[in-house]
């Protein structure tokens, strides 16, 4: 047990220690994701299995999965944390990571199972030059996923150093290790399995905590909100400094929301599915499921602030992250508190294993089968080459991870979202809806938005200010440019050059071949 | 197998696809899937956008107080998630009443 002081006050936390029941429901859990790894190996043997699991899984399945593969540790650990340090402020943020999911069925959802085959790439390319397309669009493809794994391998390993207090490269290395078996050998079909395993405990384990909390406050939030606002002020229950400049939310909401619809592991999850009614309704479940967890996190927060006390969280770990842990520890015993820790595990391994089963799809279909293979490779040539990929890109997560270890790497969920809504979703919504989009007006698009992205996030207060460390007059951090999030300015400049680029540059071919495509589109007929 | 001119399971080509996309029932259809989501992407941005410009605007309003502590942005919080998901739903059952139907009639038209 470590005695943690601060402030006055004193809690018994057995956090970073293994204790048996933390080792226990991790192993647990190990075990049973690789029962299920085993299993799915002997059903994945062709291209369609590996990257697609065959398209078997039901909408209900989907639906978890794609809830598994969305919430991250980050947004469980995080949101409670800063709901517990920043109070109402976390609940502006919680929302902004739903908003997105209806804007991802109304716009992209069902056209992109109707068209693609297994990555979005598949669907910008679907009627236009094969190779100039694929290259951008697998850049733009990679550049997300990269960013998104770099920040959640940082984030894992100090994670699991701070709840098992295993050391930093040693979580680095379980990670990939546990996530390239499940990725390697059972493909898509156990990365789903995963992923739904995952999103099962995570809810039950949140909604436990939001039972346990409740009954602490005679199962009435108000009872709650009474005791945050008499131990802290009334302050934690009105918006902070999260939104004030317009502008600025703005530009977060965007890169939020259209950011899912053009991350790689999210989109690849609609080619699991038969069809594009099964599609649709997966985003259904995935929302709901989804918006509830966001819709009680802040009851762990606020409990955590109350009954825990923010001098002891912060005392744990400064950013708050530690917050729904110690509170399941407080109310439930270590017990609770290790099968929380080995949830947060198996959070970050189902969203890891998603991203790289992605990245890898990103490189052997759209780059090594479609490019260099013109598209002729044979079942058995197509699955080795994603099977090298995956193993090529977890072992490059591994390093990454080590890499970075100790760096301010928060930046990069706001890189990967930000690439993710300028340079893939502009290109790919274009492709599905505009008969004159031509291929340099996608290529251009892509390009625009990413290296706008990546530019302007450079230069912002986030990496130029607090990592680079340029500071103002006044001691904050200060940036060239003064937006956090470039969404506002590079989703549209990437909607400009697309369509200002397809107009100088006319296609007959592609223009000929959008009839096809909206059969496709709109039908079905002739999809995968 | 991504090609504009896959040839896959496509039951009829050339000109009876042809028709179809010209005919006005699929223009009609098209239409109006994207006036559905158009018109649910603009509720959308009214709930979500609506609730983070109302809190930048007037940061008095939302933390008025509805009952004994709770502020009036807490319900608008839950309001902007619930909203969500409300308007997906809304959505899955336009699409399963009525684009769903109108598509397998479209598509029977084209197997003759």
């Amino acid at each position: 047990m470590v005695p943690v002081l601060a402030a006055g006050a004193q809690v018994q936390t057995s956090l970073g220690k293994p204790t048996a029941a933390s080792v226990g429901f991790f192993f647990a859990i190990v075990a049973l994701t690789l029962v299920i790894t085993y299993f799915a190996a002997r059903k994945t043997r062709t291209s369609s299995e590996y990257y697609a699991a065959g398209r078997s899984v039901s909408a209900g399945q989907n639906g978890l999965a794609l809830a598994g593969d969305y919430m991250s540790a980050a947004s469980f650990l995080g949101i409670a944390g800063m709901v517990a340090l920043k109070g109402y402020d976390g609940m502006i943020y919680a929302t902004g990571w739903l908003a997105g999911w209806p804007a991802l069925m109304f716009l992209v959802a069902e056209p992109l199972r109707n068209l693609g085959k297994f990555t979005f790439a598949d669907v910008v390319a679907f009627r236009l030059r094969q190779t100039p397309v694929r290259i951008a669009a697998a850049f733009g493809g990679i550049a997300t996923v990269l960013f998104y794994t770099i920040a959640q391998m940082v984030g894992s390993g100090s994670l699991v150093h701070l709840m098992f207090g295993i050391p930093y490269k040693y979580a680095e290395l379980i990670v990939g290790a546990v996530m390239l078996a499940y990725v390697l050998f059972g493909g898509m079909l156990a990365t789903t399995w995963v992923q739904i395993i995952k999103a099962v405990l995570l809810l039950i384990g949140v909604t436990i905590l939001t039972l346990l909390v409740l009954f602490r406050f005679g199962f009435d939030a108000t009872n709650l909100y009474a005791a945050v606002s008499q131990r802290y002020g009334q302050a934690m229950l009105e918006p902070g400094g999260l939104v004030s400049s317009p502008v600025e939310a703005i530009s977060l909401g965007l890169a939020l929301m259209f950011g899912l619809l053009g991350l790689p592991h999210i989109l690849m999850r609609f080619y699991t599915v038969p069809d594009a009614k099964a599609a649709r309704k997966s985003v259904l479940y995935a929302t709901g499921l989804i918006g509830y967890f966001y819709l009680i996190i802040p009851v762990v927060g606020f409990g955590a602030a109350v009954l825990v006390g923010q001098d002891v969280i912060t005392g744990v770990d400064k950013s708050g992250n530690m917050a729904a842990p110690l509170v399941a520890e407080l109310l439930a015993g270590p017990a609770f508190l290790g099968f929380i820790a080995a949830v947060a595990f198996a959070t970050i391994l189902a969203v890891v294993a998603g991203l790289t089963l992605a990245g890898a799809s990103a490189y052997s279909h759209d780059i090594y089968v479609s490019v260099l293979k013109g598209g002729r490779a044979t079942e058995e040539e197509q699955v080795k080459a994603a099977r090298a990929a995956t193993v090529v890109f977890g072992i490059a997560a591994v390093l990454l991870g080590i890499a970075f270890e100790g760096q301010n790497v928060a930046f990069m969920v706001g890189l990967a979202f930000s690439i993710a809504a300028s340079a893939n979703f502009p290109a790919l919504l274009l492709s599905v809806v505009w008969r004159r989009f031509t291929t340099l007006g996608a290529v251009w698009s892509i390009v625009t938005g990413a290296v706008l992205s990546v530019v302007m996030i450079f230069l912002s207060p986030t990496v130029w200010g607090e990592v680079l460390g340029h500071l103002d007059a006044a001691g904050q951090p200060h940036g060239i440019i003064p937006l956090k999030n470039p969404a506002i300015v590079s989703m549209t400049a990437a909607f400009a050059v697309g369509i200002l680029v397809s107009l100088l540059t006319d296609e007959p071919k592609a223009r000929e071949a959008f009839e096809e495509e909206k059969l496709r589109t709109y039908l079905g007929v002739g999809a995968e | 197998m991504e090609s504009a001119h896959a040839p896959s399971d496509r039951p009829a080509a050339g000109k009876q696809a042809h028709d179809i996309v010209e005919s006005p029932e699929f223009r009609a259809l098209v239409r109006k899937r994207w006036s559905v989501s158009v018109l649910m992407l603009a509720l959308l941005f009214l709930s979500y956008y609506g609730f983070i410009l109302l809190i930048a605007a007037d940061r008095e309003l939302v933390s008025r107080r509805i009952g004994a502590v709770t502020t009036l942005a807490i319900p608008l919080g839950i309001g902007a998630i619930v909203a969500a998901w409300v308007l997906t739903g809304v959505y899955v059952r336009w699409a399963n009443r009525r684009y769903d139907p109108e598509v397998e009639r479209l598509k029977g038209l084209l197997r003759k």
